[in-house]
């Protein structure tokens, strides 16, 4: 009897081994399909998977904030628009050539560039704006809300009406934003033809290796001290508060880090999509960014990138053939991974592993 | 400018604000007992304003108003005893889940909508009455924003007796108050839910009707006023209706003057600057509940 229990146990334990190996190399194998990707993709579905790993590069964002900070924002579109307005002002500069305007500003009768349009026409600018823009601007906004201590559901409304706000600012300024079209059109980014394949392949594989380094990134990141106090503010904010910790430059780091990976994924998706519009950052598409994260798993990275690049080829197959239909199925999945699968597919696959 | 512009923009303000006030108040009075809110609440304004449609169909004329209203407020009813029953009661304590399953039927909803009655909206014809206006001076009234204020002072009055004066009023302030204790009494908290969510989501079917009187009933009519009510919420603290009630005016009547200022986009942004400023002050809202508890 005894002996019988003994043997089994190393067994058991050596089939988890193996299973903990194997997801270890899950990441792995996912990169090295995705950098083999232009190799077996067609040069349109190569950028469709290119836009979706941005949107990827987003989720993780919202993985670090609401899974593991417990912050919900429904206004990541905000960021992603101002990574991409920022990226596509840049291109159109340069299309427009030294001293021109850029087309849709001489259609609507505009004389003059704005002042806050000139600085974009260096790519160091640009590129720096992509970056910081966001963040710092999530970092502002973020900290005039917490520090008064005011998050959780009002946060998430907060959020919500800085979305909408943003996008009927965007809308309403056409002469400057491109009004509801936004903007379109890049022949070329930083002097090279857009329509050029291995140009378009070099950007696919920037995105692949910026939404790689964010993986590592955020992995690293959630793993130190940093990754504990923010899930422990999450958990028990004000025993946080109790043991000397201020939760608040937590959480604004980590609101910043979210908006920066919303703004670097809307930079990308303008490059490889070549256009912005008010409709990616309103109210609407802020929250289907969550629903990313939900699915992949709140607490899940490679869930979230995962998840964002699939729902989103789930979303061009159907809403190509059923437009209508889309809307009932994201409707349903919002309600079904909330009630039945909190933890998204990984958290599922994470148990059945377990079993 | 002149002092009849800005009593024209004042007035305005007051019936922008009772149609966020008639929006509100359901979320609200939810949250306050709940903390939770639901992000198909403005889908309750489409409800309502669609039922007032099928009842002027069946009804024209006057009577149909009279009967758009008590039929609006018991399908939206109806319709948010429905969620909370599925969904809300299975997801407590979990407000920002709700939140999330909530606008997935939010979007259900309003899809639903354009598929049977069609993405640009229907007309209800509003009585001659409606669109008519009074003229004080230089001041000039529409008939409709009078009947929209009248309309909210009704709801307004009716809600404070229920919730001062009838049993079920008191089970509520309970609940509010401390839902343990008032478990440990007796009180069945979760049907004091049920019928604050019911009671919430028919004043915003009620609200439907008044918005059917103004404008075309679109399936995303919900959703024009739902942020600004979500943001009275903000401002109102907990629970408290005397709060939500300031809170709305205070909204309504800033976004009013903001317009005389800006055009509505930047007006937008000025109210968002606004509640945010607010918070800086009175994070805990207009009105709160002093309490010693730490975590609400």
């Amino acid at each position: 009897m005894s002996d019988a229990v003994t043997s089994q146990v190393p067994a058991a334990d050596g089939d988890r081994a193996w299973r903990r190996r194997a997801m270890a190399l899950l990441p792995w194998l996912l990169l090295a399909l995705g950098a083999a990707a232009p190799f077996y993709l067609s040069g349109y579905n190569l950028s469709l998977l290119g836009r979706f790993m941005a949107f990827g590069i987003l989720a993780m964002g919202i993985v670090l904030i609401w899974g593991h900070g417990g912050i919900l924002s429904l206004g990541q579109g905000v960021f992603f628009g101002i990574g991409a307005y920022a990226m596509a002002m840049h291109m159109k500069l340069a299309a427009a050539g030294d001293g021109q305007l850029p087309d849709f500003m001489m259609w609507s009768g505009r004389e003059a560039l704005p002042w806050w349009w000139e600085p974009f026409a260096s790519p160091v600018f640009a590129i720096l704006a992509v970056f910081l823009l966001p963040a710092l601007l999530a970092a502002l906004f973020s900290w005039l809300v917490f520090y008064r201590r005011v998050s959780g559901v009002y946060f998430a409304l907060i959020t919500q009406a800085l979305a909408l706000a943003f996008a009927t600012l965007l809308i309403s300024r056409q002469d400057v934003t491109g009004g509801f079209n936004g903007l379109t059109n890049f022949p070329s980014l930083f002097g090279l033809s857009l329509a050029d394949q291995t140009v378009r392949d070099g950007l696919y594989w920037t995105t692949l290796a910026l939404a790689a380094l964010g993986y590592a990134g955020l992995r690293w990141l959630l793993a130190t001290r940093f990754g504990n106090l923010l899930r422990a503010a999450r958990d028990a904010e004000n025993r946080i508060r109790f043991l000397g910790y201020n939760p608040v430059p937590f959480k604004v780091v980590a609101f910043a880090i979210a908006g920066m990976l919303a703004g670097v994924g809307g930079a990308l998706f303008t490059m490889h999509a070549g256009n912005i519009s008010p409709a990616l950052v309103g109210v609407v598409p802020s929250i289907e960014m969550v629903i990313w994260a939900a699915v992949g798993g709140r607490y899940s990275l490679a869930g979230a990138l995962v998840a964002a690049v699939a729902l989103n080829i789930l979303r061009d197959s159907v809403s190509s053939a059923f437009p209508e239909l889309w809307l009932y199925l994201i409707g349903l999945v919002f309600i079904l991974t909330v009630t039945l699968l909190p933890n998204g597919v990984a958290g599922l696959a994470r148990r059945v592993s377990r079993r | 400018m002149d002092a009849a512009l800005l009593l024209n923009q004042l007035f305005n303000g007051i019936s922008v604000a009772s149609i966020y006030l008639l929006a509100a108040l359901g979320l609200a009075l939810s949250f306050g007992l709940m903390r939770v809110i639901n992000m198909a609440h403005g889908e309750m304004l489409m409800l309502g304003g669609y039922l007032a449609y099928l009842t002027l169909i069946w009804v024209p004329g006057a009577p149909g108003i009279l009967l758009a209203i008590p039929v609006a407020f018991v399908g939206a009813a109806a319709m948010g005893a429905l969620i909370q029953l599925s969904l809300i009661r299975r997801l407590m304590n979990r407000p920002l889940d709700t939140l999330l399953a909530t606008w997935g039927v939010s979007l259900i909803l309003q899809q639903a909508a354009r598929d049977i009655f069609g993405a640009i909206g229907v007309e209800v014809r509003a009585p001659d009455w409606l669109n008519d206006s009074l003229q004080f001076g230089a001041v000039v009234i529409p008939s409709a924003r009078l009947f929209i204020i009248l309309v909210t002072i009704l709801v307004l009055g009716a809600l404070a007796l229920l919730i001062r004066r009838t049993r079920i009023g008191l089970t509520v302030r309970a609940v509010n108050q401390d839902r343990m204790m008032a478990g440990a009494t007796g009180i069945d908290a979760g049907r004091v839910d049920l019928v604050v969510f019911a009671l919430g989501t028919g004043i915003a079917g009620l609200a439907g009707v008044v918005l059917a009187l103004l404008g075309p009933v679109t399936p995303s009519v919900g959703q024009s006023y739902i942020v600004p009510a979500f943001l009275v919420v903000i401002m109102g603290g907990l629970g408290s209706v005397l709060g939500t009630t300031v809170a709305a005016l205070l909204l309504g009547l800033f976004s009013a003057l903001a317009q005389t200022v800006v055009d509505v986009s930047a007006a937008q942004m000025l109210l968002l600057l606004f509640v945010i400023i607010f918070i800086q002050v009175r994070p805990q809202g207009v009105i709160s509940i002093r309490s010693r508890a730490l975590d609400e």
